[in-house]
């Protein structure tokens, strides 16, 4: 059972991470819950089809339909982010003050509510998918010790949305007039860290075949494979030996959202 | 666009060629890898052809050699596409079911 909930953890932290995040991220922002439940609900549907279908999506593109898959995904999870976070320099600060005044202007806030839901949809599939996969692994076959691994598994569930809410509530011990910064820094983080992680798909897939050399390797400063490891990949795409593609993918993202907030954060003269 | 499209498959093709090596067979039973010593060539890329004979899936993971990958079971098969390695040893796990391996590179 212990095992079994250790499993689930790990897979769940990353969702468990960035459902934190984006609620922090829509602190104040009316029917913001709504999306996020929409967001958890159709990533988890979503896995349960994907774990139904993983040998049959496994198989296609020449067996590399998995990674693909996983690439395309991730890929506009970081467009979502970028999108959410442009929008937000750009409106960000007329919409606090909206908001504050008279509570109107409620479909501003939300133009990109539906961004991060499906950021969380994207984040809560990719990782729900291998729970139910274990999972379901484990009731198919029975017998007597399926009952406590299930339990396990709902525990360790519990224990990711439990990460949500530290993160949740981490992220609100920050003062209101830094949190927008804070959590518009921690998504392009996340993004830029979801862009390596797809470019490392295509590697895999066997799309990307240059800068593929290793630069460095700190797995014995911090492995991957702990728990702190495995924070730090979600939170700021640590890797323990990236090289050269992903470190450019990680750069680019970064990059790329620094211009363009800058360019649209700019005050309005009109 | 002719002639760069003919480019770029030529260039596929010889990728393709590069990959060639035999796979590497490797296969899940019992919550076992066998073999449970994978022994590669330095600094050559190389395909493990996995077959997951447990009921259950499994996901193949590994940071060392930057792989993870679910296999679905009961005869689920996946190929691995491992980069060219430095001499060393490289870790994988079951992630689900906790089979343990390694790749030595040498």
């Amino acid at each position: 059972m212990l095992s079994a909930l250790l499993i689930v953890f790990r897979e769940v932290i990353e969702a468990g991470l960035i459902v934190g995040i984006v609620l922090a991220a829509t602190q104040g922002v009316p029917r913001r819950t709504r999306f996020v439940l929409l967001g958890i609900v159709g990533g988890v549907l979503g896995a349960m089809l994907v774990a139904a279908f993983a040998g049959e999506l496994a198989g296609l593109f020449e067996g590399s339909g998995a990674e693909l898959f996983n690439a395309a995904i991730l890929g506009i999870a970081v467009i979502m982010l970028t999108w959410h976070n442009v929008w937000m320099a750009s409106h960000g600060r007329q919409m606090a003050r909206e908001l504050k005044e008279a509570g109107h202007e409620v479909a501003t806030g939300q133009r990109t509510l539906s961004a991060l839901a499906i950021v969380v949809g994207v984040a809560v599939l990719r990782e729900g998918s291998e729970v139910v996969l274990f999972l379901y692994g484990i009731v198919a076959q029975g017998g007597t010790s399926a009952a406590g691994i299930v339990t396990g598994g709902a525990l360790g569930m519990l224990a990711g949305a439990a990460i949500s809410v530290l993160m949740y509530l981490g992220l609100l011990s920050i003062p209101a007039h830094r949190l927008f910064q804070v959590t518009s820094g921690l998504i392009m983080l996340l993004a830029a860290g979801m862009a390596a992680q797809a470019v490392l798909f295509l590697q895999n897939g066997g799309y990307i075949n240059i800068f593929n050399d290793t630069l460095w390797d700190s797995s014995g400063l911090l492995s991957e494979d702990s728990i702190p490891g495995k924070l730090m990949h979600t939170l700021i795409g640590y890797v323990q030996a990236p090289d050269g593609a992903q470190l450019i993918a990680y750069i680019a993202v970064i990059a790329m959202m620094l211009v363009l907030m800058r360019l649209f954060g700019k005050p309005k003269t009109a | 666009m002719k002639k760069f499209l003919l480019g770029a498959t030529a260039l596929l093709f010889m990728s393709g060629a590069a990959m060639a090596a035999a796979p590497v067979e490797l296969t899940l039973k019992d919550h076992k890898f066998s073999p449970a010593e994978i022994h590669v060539k330095a600094r050559e890329s190389f395909v493990i052809s996995f077959t997951n004979n447990d009921p259950q899936a499994e996901e193949f993971d590994s940071p060392a050699l930057k792989v993870e990958k679910v296999v679905a079971g009961k005869g689920g098969h996946g190929n691995i596409r491992v980069r060219a390695l430095a001499p060393g040893r490289y870790p994988f796990v079951g992630e689900f079911f906790g089979a343990k391996g390694v790749v030595i590179a040498e």
